[in-house]
């Protein structure tokens, strides 16, 4: 179920020859495609992994009304269909949306800028969910020692609770890159699919066997398939250091 | 003194506050809130009947099908998985653990494109199943395949962890008191597992009622034949069919409300009965 898709992909991309294949992940529409999705997951990931650890402060540490209610609907992008997404945020960011008609400049559906909206919110809840139980945990009686030692606040932040939280937070950025990298169904609705702009590297594969230059696709698929086993591992990495220090 | 050690404490605290909730609400609620208006846009009959048309109970019931075939399947392959890679001494069990966060690392489109190499007309069973006379791209099987796929991890994970966090002692003392294997997983191990099963289940309706990357590489995307939900959403979007898009989401977004809720409803439940630590 797993092993023999994975092989297919590498005997087929591999089966087209070195030349090809890099004719066909460096013309300029591939480039830019995965500049899009890689540069965008990763300033998607980092704004996620800043908000999510906030987040997840807030519902960690704080009691206020409606937690509860915030708590659940971190959840919600893991939960909602992408085409849901793609349909409603495209709404929103178009001209006349809520959210376009305030300003122009708000107007991101069709442009790059729509695409980074819709891959934060698919890829919103990992960092709060790896976070918030990280957090949990830890103890309050090393934070009272650091203080109790002469630790201002920030510096009890800084040396104590960050470095808890830093194994945490990479894997919830990793987990964010991942999805935001491959994402399909929201990206392809909101950017318009404009080659050298908008058009990101699943939806040129996509594209690529809708055309059936399916050694085209495959080719792409296979950087897209290298970078997701990479991620993988950087996480296996992170969660065996993470278990050696309880 | 000791009051203000801890950091966040003080004038942190609204602030932190204010931007998580501006945060969420910006970027969740609002859009959450837009599905709703933008489905009742042209009035409370316009939604109806955008919902009764042909071609949405051909989507729904195609939907429905997949859901169900994936249930099926990852119920049945994550315990068998999780109790093989957890309990019995099997070669290359990390190596297993990390195969199967792939398909959740990997994307959708590269999913499809992984069964069309495998099932499509070129692909390496493609002689073979049209011998056969069995379709399997662009048609209900290769739905049904993308759908089992995408989800196969989230059942088998669930279990893994359960699994581990209870230990073998139950199980190797039932085996000591003279019970076979198949009682033992019977009455021990699966009763044991239960609520992970569940909540893996939900997980996965959860994400099989919306996949939209792989099944549209591999549905052919026919209208009326091998269009899901999600297709048929984007397609009625693209066509500037807004209401009638809005409308086949709403439903959609109700699911995904519910089976947030089940998940919370689950994880409490599971915590009064002691096994579960969620």
């Amino acid at each position: 179920m797993v092993v023999l898709p994975l092989a297919a992909v590498v005997v087929k991309a591999s089966g087209a020859g070195v030349s090809d294949a890099l004719r066909s992940v460096s013309g300029p529409i591939a480039l830019s495609a995965l500049g899009l999705s890689f540069g965008g997951a990763l300033l998607t990931a980092a704004v996620n992994t800043v908000m999510g650890t906030i987040v997840a402060w807030a519902l960690v540490r704080y009691e206020f009304p409606g937690k509860s209610l915030m708590n659940a609907l971190v959840d919600l992008p893991f939960a909602l269909p992408t085409a849901v997404a793609g349909i409603t945020l495209s709404e929103l960011l178009s001209p006349r949306g809520w959210v376009g008609a305030v300003h122009p400049a708000l107007a991101a559906s069709f442009s790059p800028a729509g695409v980074l909206v819709a891959m934060t919110f698919v890829s919103m809840p990992f960092v709060v969910r790896a976070v918030q139980p990280v957090l949990q945990q830890l103890e309050p009686e090393v934070e009272e020692a650091a203080a109790l030692l002469g630790a201002r606040p920030r510096q009890v932040f800084g040396h104590v609770i960050l470095p808890s939280l830093r194994a945490a937070m990479l894997t919830g950025f990793a987990l964010s890159f991942a999805r935001s990298v491959g994402e399909f169904g929201s990206v392809v609705i909101i950017s318009g699919n404009i080659p050298l702009s908008t058009l990101t590297a699943p939806v040129l594969i996509f594209q690529r066997l809708e055309e059936y230059d399916t050694v085209g696709a495959t080719v792409i698929a296979t950087v897209m398939l290298a970078a997701s086993i990479l991620t993988l591992a950087a996480i296996g990495l992170l969660q065996r250091e993470r278990g050696q220090h309880g | 003194m000791a009051r203000r050690s801890r950091p966040g404490e003080g004038a942190a605290r609204p602030v932190v506050i204010g931007v998580a909730v501006a945060w969420l609400a910006v970027a969740l609620a609002l859009p959450f809130a837009s599905v709703f208006v933008a489905a009742f846009a042209d009035g409370v009959p316009a939604f109806f009947a955008a919902l009764s048309t042909p071609e949405v109970r051909h989507a729904a019931l195609l939907t429905c099908l997949a859901v169900l075939s994936a249930l099926g399947f990852n119920v049945v392959f994550g315990v068998v998985a999780a109790y093989a890679v957890e309990r019995t001494r099997l070669p290359g069990r990390g190596v297993i653990l990390t195969l199967l966060d792939l398909p959740i690392a990997v994307s959708p489109v590269v999913a499809g494109l992984m069964f069309l190499l495998l099932y499509g007309r070129q692909g390496w069973f493609g002689p073979l199943l049209e011998t056969m006379d069995v379709r399997i791209v662009f048609a209900l099987p290769g739905i049904m395949l993308a759908t089992i796929f995408v989800t196969l991890p989230f059942v088998a994970k669930e279990v893994v962890a359960l699994l581990r966090e209870i230990g073998p002692a139950e199980e190797e003392a039932a085996r000591t008191l003279g019970a076979s294997k198949a009682q033992t997983f019977l009455h021990i191990v699966l009763p044991n597992i239960r609520w992970a099963v569940f909540y893996g289940s939900i997980l996965t309706a959860a994400r099989a009622l919306g996949e939209f990357g792989a099944v549209s590489v591999l549905s052919g995307n026919l209208i009326g034949k091998t269009q899901t939900m999600p297709l048929y959403i984007e397609q009625a979007y693209v066509n500037y069919q807004t209401t009638a898009a809005f409308a086949a989401a709403l439903p959609l977004t109700l699911l995904a409300v519910l089976t947030i809720v089940a998940q919370k409803a689950l994880a409490r439940l599971g915590r009064r009965n002691g096994k579960e630590s969620r």
